[in-house]
């Protein structure tokens, strides 16, 4: 099957999950949110979301509490140097993959 | 196994040093007469904890031919989890050779058609003094266990050469136990 | 002695080997690790020169050319969009007349990105006035770039040292490593005519009118058309020193081939494939399947791309049935630059015998895609039988 009939004869990529590939499956470490520490969890309203700002990738969400879309995350690590409060701590990710939790 | 002229493809992760170990064994297929030899990372952006592949092609004539490995002898597995992440026995030729790093036991897979060769290579490398993770001189042990091509002697000049700086007489004890270790279910 | 190395490291130690004094290049893959290896090489002092860190290739190439004016044997080393950022002063360099050996690890130029391999670069600069030699394994790399010194430096020339960016640049393969002694026997220091010195002063390279002038000694001094007239002689003329430089290397070194051509079974072939880099390496796979079929085929790899030796590539190709041109590049509008520099060679030389060779045309690997060796000998044998071809075919083209 060829690309005769492709819309564009340039090279065009769009913002989108999955233009890449499976990020999630780059990630050694992953991001993990402590809400005892974290802003908006602890006080139940829209407040800082540093994490989400930062995000290269956008997969940490605007929601109270922010949450990592864990297909997408590569483990950059952005968000837990950038967060305030030091509520999101980057962990191996090997320790997942053994407890069987994906 | 043409031992004339032998494709081998390694697969590991970014920075597991799958490269390193593909150069150990050409350094040491070129010096016991194997004229040609050519290792080829591969080509393109990097990044750590990816599945990358490398290929080693060996001949006892120059090569000519850099194209990609389509057909090879053997694959070399660095990380038993890579089974689920890459095609490892894509292409594999019928009655090719898998020599894994492994912590299950040999009689766990069934690979049909290929041959199999099995160790805990990561186990093993820590039990020589290396770091946890640190498999690349290990699995040079298996796969001369598995493919018997060049003897494992000079295998282990080439990698205490290499590490010479690095802790050789552990990267070659890792080696060394992985020869005597690896499970090929002869 | 035989070590295993990749081609970018077989490239840097051909320049620490001939005792470069100023490298001034910036990082593009995939160039990089012969610019890393060479500052290695610097700061351990196994290499006694200044790196100078630019911040782009063309103030890379501005420093190589105040370098080289000032007396240094000075290097760089590109890709792609590199070559072409540099591209006004790469034109620079060879109108000034300075004998700057670049290596060019060929990759693919964008629009779009790419970063793997074909000749583009350096064949979309083959108009500039420097020459370039083309490698297909690493013992050319190492070899041509001692070559290149001494070939520039004695006709003032520029030269580029072409290969395949990945294929053979990442790519570990056994060479022999040069011994210094014989480098130094090979390539003695670096004496040009004039070097910039305050004792002296001089303006170079300045505006220079379309007319002669007489200069302050009551000498009629060139036009830019006479110096321009120049440079195209001196290439034309460098064929030889070209052939006098293997000639020598092969008297020190023991090793050489033909210095324009690299022939594999063309003698009795009735049809030739041509190409330039690794790819000539990989048709000699193709050419001992055909063989095998009874199909009279070689293939002939050409080392000089310019000066393009047309007198040697006309008297190889002269009687032969057919050449079938695979390349990596093409001059965009037109067709593949090789086959049309082949067919002007061609015709120039053999139109008056009345026998003038088909000549067939493939663009293979463009932005790196793979060349499968199977699809490169279908291609090659039905070039052979067909009668029909307009070409030039894309080979593993997926439209």
């Amino acid at each position: 099957m060829g690309t005769r009939n492709y819309r564009r004869k340039t090279s065009h990529s769009e913002s989108g999950p999955g233009d890449g590939g499976r990020t999630g499956s780059w990630r050694v470490e992953r991001p993990v949110v402590d809400r005892s520490i974290c802003i908006p969890a602890r006080r139940g309203k829209e407040a800082c979301f540093i994490c989400w700002l930062f995000c290269p990738e956008i997969v940490v969400s605007r929601t109270i509490p922010p949450t990592i879309d864990l297909e997408y995350c590569k483990g950059c690590g952005i968000c837990a140097e950038e967060c305030p409060t030091k509520a999101i701590t980057m962990m191996d990710e090997a320790k997942f993959a053994q407890e069987g939790k994906e | 196994m043409d031992k004339d002229y032998l494709e081998i493809r390694w697969h590991g992760r970014g920075g597991q040093g799958a490269i390193t170990a593909a150069k150990i064994v050409a350094g040491a297929a070129f010096a016991s007469g194997y004229t040609g030899v050519v290792m080829a990372p591969s080509f393109g952006t990097e990044r750590r904890g990816a599945p990358v592949m490398t290929s080693l092609k060996i001949s006892k004539t120059k090569i000519y031919d850099l194209s990609p490995i389509e057909r090879p002898d053997v694959v070399v597995v660095l990380d038993h989890l890579l089974l689920k992440e890459a095609d490892v026995t894509g292409g594999l030729k019928p009655g090719g050779m898998i020599v894994l790093n492994t912590p299950a036991g040999h009689e766990t897979y069934a690979f049909n058609g290929f041959g199999l060769a099995t160790a805990d290579v990561t186990a093993i490398s820590v039990e020589a003094g290396l770091p946890h993770g640190m498999v690349n001189t290990g699995i040079i042990g298996s796969l001369e266990k598995a493919i018997r091509l060049l003897g494992i002697d000079i295998l282990i000049r080439g990698i205490e050469e290499e590490f010479k700086t690095r802790r050789p007489e552990r990267n070659s004890l890792a080696a060394k136990l992985a020869y005597e270790h690896t499970v090929t279910g002869d | 002695m035989h070590i295993i190395e990749n081609g970018n490291v077989a490239a840097a130690m051909g320049i620490r080997l001939c005792r470069a004094t100023v490298i001034a290049a910036y990082p593009i893959t995939p160039q990089t690790p012969l610019t890393e290896k060479l500052s290695e090489y610097i700061d351990s002092g196994q290499m006694k020169a200044e790196y100078i860190p630019v911040e782009s290739e063309h103030s890379a190439m501005a420093v190589c050319i105040a370098a080289a004016s000032a007396g240094a044997r000075v290097s760089t080393a590109t890709s792609a969009n590199g070559l072409l950022y540099m591209h006004e002063q790469v034109q620079w360099a060879s109108g000034a007349r300075l004998p700057i050996v670049m290596c060019v690890v060929n990759r693919a130029v964008g629009a779009p990105w790419n970063i793997w391999n074909d000749q583009q670069d350096s064949v979309s600069q083959r108009d500039t006035g420097w020459m370039q030699l083309y490698c297909a394994d690493h013992q050319q790399i190492i070899d041509t770039v001692i070559k290149a010194y001494w070939i520039a430096e004695k006709s003032s020339i520029p030269v580029m040292v072409c290969y395949d960016g990945y294929i053979l640049s990442h790519t570990y393969m056994p060479f022999d490593l040069p011994e210094q002694e014989k480098v130094d026997l090979f390539l003695p220091p670096f004496r040009p005519d004039y070097v910039l010195s305050p004792a002296e002063p001089a303006n170079l390279n300045t505006v220079t009118l379309p007319d002669t002038r007489v200069d302050i000694h009551g000498e009629l001094a060139h036009g830019y058309m006479e110096i321009r007239y120049l440079l195209q002689e001196d290439l034309r003329n460098s064929l030889e020193l070209i052939g006098q430089a293997e000639q020598r290397f092969s008297e020190i070194f023991g090793r050489g081939t033909d210095p324009y051509l690299e022939d594999y079974l063309c003698a009795d072939a009735e049809y030739v494939a041509l190409g330039m880099g690794s790819i000539t390496y990989q048709l000699r796979v193709s050419v001992d399947a055909l063989r095998a079929e009874g199909i009279k085929v070689g293939v002939m790899g050409l080392r000089v791309y310019r000066p393009f030796p047309d007198e040697a590539v006309a008297a190889a190709l002269q009687g032969k049935k057919g050449v079938i041109v695979f390349e990596k590049a093409l001059s965009y509008g037109y067709e593949g630059a090789l086959a049309s520099d082949l067919k002007a060679a061609l015709y120039d030389r053999l139109a008056a015998t009345g026998a003038l060779p088909r000549v067939r045309g493939f663009i293979a690997g463009i932005g790196g895609r793979d060349i499968r060796t199977a699809e490169l000998t279908s291609s090659l044998r039905s070039a052979i039988q067909e009668t029909t071809h307009t070409g030039p075919l894309w080979i593993g083209l997926n439209l």
